[in-house]
């Protein structure tokens, strides 16, 4: 597996070669370093460690520095992706060419909050008329019965907060790579709001 | 510029003759069929236009067999080989929807004709 910690930059249009309006998200890459190193023997499993953005000096307190390996500069933003397949040593920059060539990716981020919602939006219920007499319209209905069960299950669908919750959304078509520019593009919806850290990843499903 | 206005401006096609509401127009459409290209023309009316950047649409009315035909292009698809002004409009309002109702005379736009300084500029070219 290969992947990099982004920024949603935001949606725009692409006309592809048959002249078809494509919809694309753009997706921007910091240099990405490599703060560290897991390993099976040490840790149990096997991955890296990468930080983007530099820290103001005033934020950086001794226990967080204290974490980074000489030659790196405190990062923000630390993700670690498991069994990277790539050759890379502590230090390392990596950059938007590392996902040259991939055809599909997975893309990883924190879906913008709801708020407090009821059933309809938050599980899709079909909920009931809104006329002749009816008198239920948006209510999630009955949930725990009289004699049996007598009790609300757990994990019964109802009102509460909905979204800021991290979402994957799974085989995005890579419809161009710019390494220039460090961005790629991807097809399609991507979670979270604009400028919301995204972690790219080739396919699970799909081979690249 | 941000990066996202930069994608699109690489996009943006300056090459389409610049034309306005009201214009009889010639689109010239490329059709792609199985391996080969064609261009196909559109006449008619250039009745509105829609959207901004990347994703402006125009729509050209005709009569087809007298039958009103509407059809929408991307401004700035690459399957739009150019678009010839046969005849600029003079008309008052962006949305020229009402001439879906109008028969006969009332159907018709008038001709923009180019102003005095215009004349003499062309005059003196």
């Amino acid at each position: 597996m290969i992947g990099l910690i982004g920024k949603k930059t935001g949606m725009t249009q692409i006309f592809d070669d048959t002249g078809r309006l494509t919809p694309v998200t753009v997706i921007e890459f910091e240099p990405n370093v490599v703060v560290g190193k897991k390993t099976a023997d040490a840790d149990g499993y096997d991955a890296v460690v990468l930080g983007v953005y530099d820290m103001r000096k005033i934020r950086i307190t001794k226990p967080y520095a204290g974490q980074f390996p000489e030659g790196v500069a405190p990062k923000r933003i630390l993700r670690e992706l498991r069994d990277f397949e790539k050759e890379v040593a502590v230090g390392d920059k990596l950059g938007a060419s590392l996902l040259e060539g991939l055809r599909y990716v997975d893309v990883t981020a924190t879906s913008k909050g709801k708020g407090f919602q009821g059933v309809q939006k938050r599980w899709n219920f079909a909920g009931g008329r809104s006329t002749h007499g009816s008198k239920f319209h948006r209510e999630p209905g009955s949930t725990g019965q009289r004699t049996y069960p007598h009790k609300t299950f757990k994990n019964v669908k109802l009102p509460g907060r909905m979204g800021r919750e991290r979402v994957t959304v799974q085989n995005l078509r890579v419809v161009r790579v710019d390494a220039e520019a460090g961005c790629i593009l991807v097809r399609g919806a991507v979670p979270g709001p604009r400028t919301c850290t995204v972690v790219v990843r080739d396919a699970v499903k799909k081979t690249n | 510029m941000n990066l996202i206005q930069k994608i699109q401006a690489e996009q943006i096609r300056a090459d389409v003759a610049p034309f306005n509401v009201g214009d009889t127009v010639k689109v010239h459409f490329k059709i792609v069929e199985g391996k080969t290209e064609r261009i196909q023309i559109y006449e008619g009316l250039v009745i509105a236009m829609k959207n901004a950047g990347i994703g402006r649409t125009f729509m050209v009315r005709k009569i087809s067999y007298g039958v009103g035909v509407e059809r929408v292009f991307p401004l700035n698809s690459p399957r739009i080989d150019k678009v010839e002004v046969v005849r600029p409009g003079k008309v008052r309002r962006s949305k020229l929807y009402y001439i879906r109702t109008k028969i006969g005379k009332k159907s018709k736009v008038k001709i923009l004709l180019p102003s005095r300084k215009e004349e003499v500029e062309a005059q003196q070219n």
